[in-house]
């Protein structure tokens, strides 16, 4: 038996009268990406929050890498999170602390790990997204493409198997916001992170699900994915607190479907 | 009276959240992970940080004293008295008290501003995706910091409260320094003492944890983070004189 980095088993969740999620079932393979899209309102980031436990589900199932964590107590939720990794809508960046002490934070306030060590690893992440110069800013200090590539690299830090996204490339210019698809194909090719994506950007989801990174010595490509490639990111629609669309990439753009239609016009 | 119970459950539900606050705050002050470089850079934020706000209102509100009680004093002969009315007052109720208004002005409505736009920016969350628990982090440094800096800022609004008093005495009314300290000497109990020095202990306390209940609690953006601020100060505030009347009345029960 597959077991999903991800599962969720017909969760359900509502705030007061307004339900958000309705018997939601999906699961994520290891080594693959899960895209999230839907209209504002339709539950995506709230998937990624009850990923994480900060939010309870009202109903149903969900299990990070076999372990079951919608009952689980807070104190053990923390060592659950420690193999996940989180960018937050617009970074979330701690602003009272340099883009050094942001990215190595896990590392210097949650384990025992040598300073030198830490900050070994917080330039090659700086690296690894292309901002490695930028180790002394502070938050204030850099553009908003840059906070979500430094907020991608402090969810790297700890080197997770999972890594989920809060509209990553939201308000970004559309050059921009290639350079952070850009580092979640690396993550996902390179690296072999499972990861979901929440994002209304249809540009960026398609983009990042229709091409692949193919590294050559030190020079790192983008090429149209191959068809194992391809399969291995798919996306998940929400609609109405229900998933409309589970498939991929192609299998939307063909769908007959009025709403999915409507959706991606 | 569908309004009244509304409000009334909403309340009772505040005060039951602000209790499991303190829960959590009592477990993580017992349990590890701690982390002990927040808990000095908030004795630096709270304590040196509210020196000057401190220093300014005690040296005022001797100085103020000392002229209204001075004249007073006067029609029945006793100016020489200033000394005793000032220290009596200074030590067992303005200084704790005025310490304790000015800190949440300053610390209270801060910490509900940082907490808050924390919370509203995500950054809270982010706290937790990356395996730190708030309280822990955010929340018992502050507590701390504040029960523990109060108490030393009241005893320093005191000192220079005293000194402002002597100053007006000196100058103003005229009393000479030896028997205005002679007079501040004998206006103290050292039950006051203690009443001075206990009470502030819990004020800070209640400044620093209603500031981070208000400031963990905000919702609304940026709008809720002003909403959290004012919030702060003004339960703050009202809850610095519940709880000094209610510690005082113990105090005179269990010192007297």
């Amino acid at each position: 038996m597959t077991e999903f980095a991800i599962a969720f088993e017909k969760v359900s969740l509502a705030f007061d009268d307004k339900v958000v999620l309705r018997d939601v079932s999906f699961s994520l393979e290891r080594g693959h990406t899960k895209i999230v899209i839907g209209a504002s309102g339709s539950g995506k980031s709230t998937i990624l929050r009850l990923i994480l436990g900060l939010l309870k589900p009202d109903g149903g199932q969900i299990r990070i890498n076999g372990e079951r964590v919608d009952q689980m107590h807070e104190e053990a939720l923390m060592k659950v999170r420690a193999g996940l990794g989180m960018v937050f809508q617009e970074g979330a960046l701690f602003d009272s602390l340099t883009v050094r002490e942001n990215v190595g934070y896990q590392l210097f306030e949650e384990t025992t790990m040598p300073i030198p060590e830490v900050d070994a690893r917080v330039g090659e992440v700086l690296g690894f997204v292309g901002l490695g110069e930028f180790v002394g800013r502070m938050p204030s200090e850099l553009s908003g493409g840059q906070r979500r590539r430094v907020a991608i690299a402090r969810a790297l830090t700890s080197k997770p198997k999972v890594l989920l996204y809060d509209e990553p490339t939201t308000g970004l210019d559309p050059i921009t916001a290639l350079t952070v698809d850009d580092e979640i194909i690396k993550l996902r090719d390179l690296e072999g992170v499972s990861a979901i994506l929440v994002t209304h950007q249809l540009r960026d989801a398609f983009y990042v699900a229709t091409h692949e990174a193919v590294k050559q010595g030190d020079q790192i490509t983008f090429v149209p994915a191959s068809p194992e490639k391809a399969a291995m990111t798919e996306f998940l629609m929400l609609k109405d607190g229900g998933v409309a669309f589970e498939g991929a990439a192609d299998a939307l753009r063909h769908s007959d479907d009025p709403y999915l239609k409507a959706f991606l016009s | 009276m569908t309004w009244l119970t509304q409000w009334l459950k909403s309340a009772l539900q505040q005060v039951q959240e602000y209790f499991i606050l303190l829960g959590k705050v009592a477990r993580g002050l017992v349990t590890p992970p701690f982390y002990a470089r927040d808990v000095i850079e908030q004795f630096d934020a709270i304590g040196a940080g509210s020196l000057t706000v401190v220093l300014l209102t005690g040296t005022f509100t001797g100085m103020v004293l000392a002229l209204q009680s001075g004249i007073t004093l006067d029609k029945f002969g006793a100016r020489s008295m200033v000394g005793q009315l000032v220290s009596a007052s200074m030590v067992k109720e303005l200084g704790p008290v005025l310490t304790a208004l000015m800190v949440c002005g300053r610390v209270g409505s801060g910490i509900a501003a940082e907490l808050g736009s924390m919370t509203v920016t995500d950054q809270i969350s982010a706290l937790r995706a990356l395996g730190t628990d708030p309280v822990r982090k955010l929340v018992i440094p502050r507590v701390i910091a504040g029960t523990l800096m109060v108490p030393l800022l009241t005893v320093v609004a005191d000192g220079v409260g005293l000194v402002g008093a002597w100053l007006i005495a000196a100058t103003q009314l005229k009393v000479a320094s030896a028997p205005f300290w002679n007079s501040v000497v004998a206006g103290l109990y050292i039950e006051d003492v203690w009443m001075g020095l206990i009470k502030p202990f819990f004020l800070g306390f209640v400044i620093v944890s209603i500031g981070c209940y208000v400031g963990l609690g905000t919702k609304g953006g940026t709008q809720g983070v002003g909403r959290a601020t004012t919030n702060a100060v003004v339960a703050g505030s009202v809850v610095v004189l519940a709880v000094d009347f209610l510690v005082t009345k113990l105090l005179f029960m269990v010192l007297y």
